[in-house]
């Protein structure tokens, strides 16, 4: 099975928030909300400055707190790429997964139910790239499917460093960022 | 310099989570202190308490149905898509705590009715004459009043543990990522229905006894708030930061003062010198084990939600 992910040069990303944009247009993501962000972390003392600018959004983790917790199957794995998801109809509010989230990613959707980044699964599988990777002005953003070695990101892995965000909270994201 | 700047702004997520508000403790309260009073009421019927004619464990059950009820209509309160409620029960989700707590609801219920259905009131009576009927034949078998008092200390069990694992198992909240947080919320809930049988108890001996009973498990409750800390202080950072929150950061007031103090440490004292001859027994001690029960669920699940991992690269 394939287990989609994204990797994200932090080189290249300048926070323009383009991709911010793209989601809240593509999904209709209400005024208020956000299913993908902007952070900048700076550390150190001028003028030796480090700075990292990247985009986050849920990590579409492997292991996935969000998913054990809902108490009705609401929150769940898709069938395709392993992209965490949740199911509208199933979904109660409770919480528990807005709780369970070590991102803080997911958000309670003024119509009641959980919300959160989807992949654009809606447009992975018609082929497309998710709105936020097809908008990106810098090309920093990358998709696509981890377990193939031969994919952009695969390769893209292989021949940088990168970390991932919080990897001692060990829900194995599945969102790299170059470094 | 270490700064993080962030432009997400979800409501209840950020700058801190506040996803829970005042619905999710009063629950966790209730479920508690109901969880105690079945084991209370159960630990009466097994011992066969229940032939005194006084006894505390046939007013007890009612009130437990009415404040569990009560404490399901906070949780009710809660939920942000109330039309999909009724999703809980067309599934069972194994590794879900949530859906765990919502079965073992439909098992306390009928434990309760059992329980009331020994000795109902003259008022149940009064409008269901049938009742006396049911109670009489219930009260012809020793040992199922046995069992009912055998499932009511159970599901009791179940009951006030199940409290704590909720939030013991979303561990993106350092605070609550203790195991020991369910023997905390067992131990307190048994104390708070230790303190309310004592206070409503018509029988001297019964509320003697449980007077005694709610100092063991004061001191229970101190002993395993120490351990809780002596572990969350010894492991990961963003742990020991949690624990901080409530030792000497922005909820030391309220937990020194209202949970420890006021909640545990002064009624104590009392209800030591009460149960010795010392002073007489009075409410002041018990409404007070009550408040600081109700003031615990509320600091647990506010600083739980303020503790947090820190999303940082650069260390």
């Amino acid at each position: 099975m394939a287990r989609f992910g994204m990797v994200i040069d932090t080189k290249k990303c300048v926070g323009c928030q383009d991709c911010v944009i793209a989601c809240k247009t593509e999904n209709k993501v209400p005024e208020g909300h956000d299913r993908d962000w902007i952070v900048t972390e700076s550390h150190g003392k001028f003028p030796d400055i480090l700075m990292e600018i990247r985009t986050e959004r849920c990590n579409h983790c492997s292991n996935t707190p969000c998913v054990s917790c809902c108490p009705t199957g609401a929150s769940h794995i898709h069938d395709v790429g392993g992209v965490v998801l949740v199911n509208h109809d199933l979904c109660i509010g409770c919480k528990a997964c807005v709780e369970s989230c070590p991102y803080d990613a997911r958000f309670i959707h003024p119509d009641g139910y959980a919300d959160k980044c989807t992949f654009c699964i809606h447009r992975v599988e018609k082929g497309l790239k998710p709105a936020c990777v097809e908008v990106c002005p810098t090309y920093c953003m990358h998709f696509g499917d981890l377990d193939d070695p031969n994919s952009e990101v695969s390769k893209l892995l292989q021949s940088r460093k990168y970390h991932v965000n919080l990897p001692e909270a060990g829900t194995q994201p599945n969102i790299f960022y170059l470094i | 310099m270490h700064e993080i700047f962030t432009t997400r702004n979800n409501p209840y997520v950020d700058p801190i989570m506040a996803m829970w508000e005042w619905q999710i403790p009063v629950y966790l309260f209730l479920g508690g202190m109901v969880a105690g009073m079945m084991i209370i009421a159960g630990y009466f019927l097994f011992s066969g308490r229940h032939k005194e004619s006084n006894c505390a464990c046939f007013s007890i059950p009612f009130t437990s149905l009415i404040l569990l009820s009560l404490g399901m209509f906070a949780l009710f309160l809660d939920l942000a898509h109330k039309p999909y409620v009724w999703r809980l029960y067309t599934t069972f989700q194994l590794k879900s705590p949530m859906s765990w707590g919502a079965w073992i609801l439909i098992l306390v219920y009928p434990a309760l009715i059992a329980n009331i259905l020994i000795r109902p009131s003259q008022w149940m009576i009064n409008r269901v004459p049938k009742l006396s009927e049911i109670a009489g034949k219930i009260q012809q078998h020793h040992i199922l009043i046995r069992n009912i008092g055998i499932l009511n200390m159970l599901f009791g069990l179940m009951l006030g543990a199940y409290t704590g694992v909720l939030l013991s198992t979303l561990g993106s909240r350092p605070l609550w990522n203790t195991s020991l947080l369910w023997v905390l919320f067992l131990v307190s809930g048994l104390s708070a229905a230790a303190a309310y049988v004592h206070l409503v108890a018509k029988n001297k001996a019964e509320s003697e006894l449980l007077a005694k009973a709610d100092n063991g498990f004061l001191v229970v409750e101190l002993f395993v708030f120490v351990m809780m800390f002596l572990g969350l202080l010894s492991s990961a950072k963003p742990h020991i930061e949690a624990a901080n929150l409530l030792l000497n950061g922005a909820y030391a007031p309220i937990f020194w003062v209202f949970v420890i103090g006021m909640g545990i440490v002064i009624p104590l004292i009392i209800q030591l010198l009460a149960v010795n001859h010392k002073v007489k027994h009075t409410p002041i001690a018990p409404i007070m084990v009550i408040v600081g029960g109700l003031i615990l669920r509320f600091v647990i699940v506010s600083a739980g939600q303020y503790s947090h991992w820190f999303n940082a690269h650069f260390h």
